[in-house]
């Protein structure tokens, strides 16, 4: 695990729906050029820390610091706040009446006001990376789901983001699908990028993960800095029970 | 067979005077529905207010529209106002404020509905990449609720231009009441114009009524 500059800290971590608690205190440092990997079975409130990481959802105790500057979901800088922090949701929500070079384009030229032939050159450059130079013209509903994804991933990128959250990116593609885009957050990882990512794919965890996080009931369970351990032999037994249910024997 | 009274379209000014009564028709129903797509905007927005109240007041206004026969409120605001608010309204203003009475609740209801279609999840990825409301709503959300709009909305405009058929009935001379008057008096020189200029005007309303609907399907297509 690399000890660098920090980037995002959350500190005691609150959330609350109608009288559930979905978040119980998680505290939780990302240093640059980390990738960390949240795991846990379904409603343990993994994507929901995700979704408040990016102020997407309102909290009731607290605090969560990028760069040392508070997200604040009623602040009056939760746009530029929100330039920093990429996000990648499951159901890659491209804009449908846009092409793939507007998608991406948008928010650079409208948000950052960077110029129309820069954004598109960084653009296109991009989607050569993910393999999809040749559709830019295209609209959204011509691609494959995987195609989507590797698209919406690319238009988080063009924002420069200090760090990307990726909220189970690949669970509402075909299994052939998965490998494609997966792919390409492995090369994001390798080329540094730093990155949450919330996915229920076990074997990709392992694999680009510098540290494992299991999440049950709100709660970090576990905290591994080796997924190789963690996955042979989780310390905690919820989380092997969790890891036995992928297993078929 | 018999004639099929078509002779009479050719006597006189007859034909000429189908076609002035045609773009009476049409001038009321182009104005209503101008007027309707102006104040029928804000009041989907309202439609989709958080206030209950509000969505309360739209939803009555709404019902009471659809519930009422388009007639009565003609018979209401064109006979009913002149002497109890001693109103003097020509038919042609009582007919238009009873379209977009009207227009304004179909259409309110409509971009309600296109408002509502969007998925939350297209606001959330705006918000993500860092687009305030505005920039959010500008160019993410309003094109989307346009495309869906659009040819709704165009239906809304035919079903007008059929209903003011109605707004003879308060004396105002468009197309029917123009066949009516040529049928009645050419009644002993040609007997069975009434179906060739029925017919007639029967003809005239699809080629008015037709590309409009070609126009929202073929949009419909294009922006699904």
């Amino acid at each position: 695990m690399e000890h660098g500059n920090e980037v995002l800290r959350i500190e005691h971590l609150h959330k609350e729906f109608e009288g559930n608690v979905i978040i119980n205190d998680i505290s939780l440092t990302v240093h640059k050029g980390e990738v960390i990997v949240v795991i846990g079975p379904s409603g343990c409130g993994k994507s929901t820390l995700l979704r408040c990481i990016n102020a997407l959802e309102d909290i009731q105790g607290g605090q969560i610091l990028l760069d040392g500057v508070p997200v604040d979901r009623t602040a009056k800088n939760i746009s530029r706040m929100r330039e920093k922090i990429g996000m990648v949701f499951q159901s890659y929500d491209l804009f449908p009446h846009k092409t793939i070079l507007q998608n991406v384009t948008l928010a650079p030229i409208k948000v950052q006001k960077r110029k129309k032939e820069d954004a598109e050159k960084e653009a296109v450059e991009l989607l050569d990376r993910v393999g999809l130079a040749d559709r830019k013209d295209d609209y959204p509903r011509q691609l494959s789901g995987g195609q989507k994804q590797r698209v919406a991933i690319v238009r988080a990128l063009c924002m420069h983001p200090d760090i990307l959250l990726l909220d189970e990116i690949t669970a509402a593609l075909d299994p052939e699908m998965v490998h494609e885009v997966l792919e390409v957050v492995l090369s994001l990882a390798r080329s540094g990028s730093t990155m949450l990512i919330v996915t229920h794919e076990m074997a990709f965890a392992r694999a680009v993960a510098n540290r494992i996080l299991f999440l049950d009931d709100g709660r970090i369970v576990e905290e591994s800095a080796d997924p190789k351990k963690f996955f042979a032999c989780p310390e905690t037994e919820r989380a092997g029970a969790f890891l036995k249910t992928f297993d078929y024997e | 067979m018999q004639s099929l009274g078509l002779d009479v379209l050719f006597k006189g000014s007859n034909f000429i005077r189908l076609l002035e009564g045609l773009w009476v028709a049409v001038r009321i129903s182009l104005i209503s529905v101008v007027l309707s797509i102006v104040l029928g905007i804000p009041a989907g927005m309202l439609m989709t207010s958080r206030s209950r109240v509000i969505r309360a007041l739209f939803r009555v206004y709404l019902e009471i529209v659809r519930i009422m026969p388009q007639m009565v409120l003609l018979f209401i605001v064109y006979f009913g106002t002149t002497r109890v608010f001693g109103w003097d309204l020509s038919a042609e203003a009582s007919a238009i404020i009873v379209f977009v009475f009207w227009g304004c609740a179909e259409m309110g209801d409509l971009v309600r509905g296109a408002l509502i279609s969007i998925p939350r999840i297209q606001y959330e990825s705006a918000a993500a990449l860092g687009m305030n409301q505005l920039v959010s709503f500008r160019y993410v959300i309003l094109p989307q609720t346009v495309r869906r709009l659009i040819p709704l909305s165009i239906n809304l405009i035919t079903r007008m231009i059929k209903t003011t058929s109605l707004v003879m009935m308060i004396g105002i001379v468009e197309v029917l009441k123009v066949g009516q008057q040529i049928i009645e008096a050419n009644r002993k020189a040609s007997p069975n114009a009434a179906f060739g200029v029925f017919a007639t005007v029967f003809l005239l309303y699809f080629l008015i009524c037709w590309p409009i609907s070609t126009l929202a399907s073929w949009l419909e297509k294009r922006w699904a």
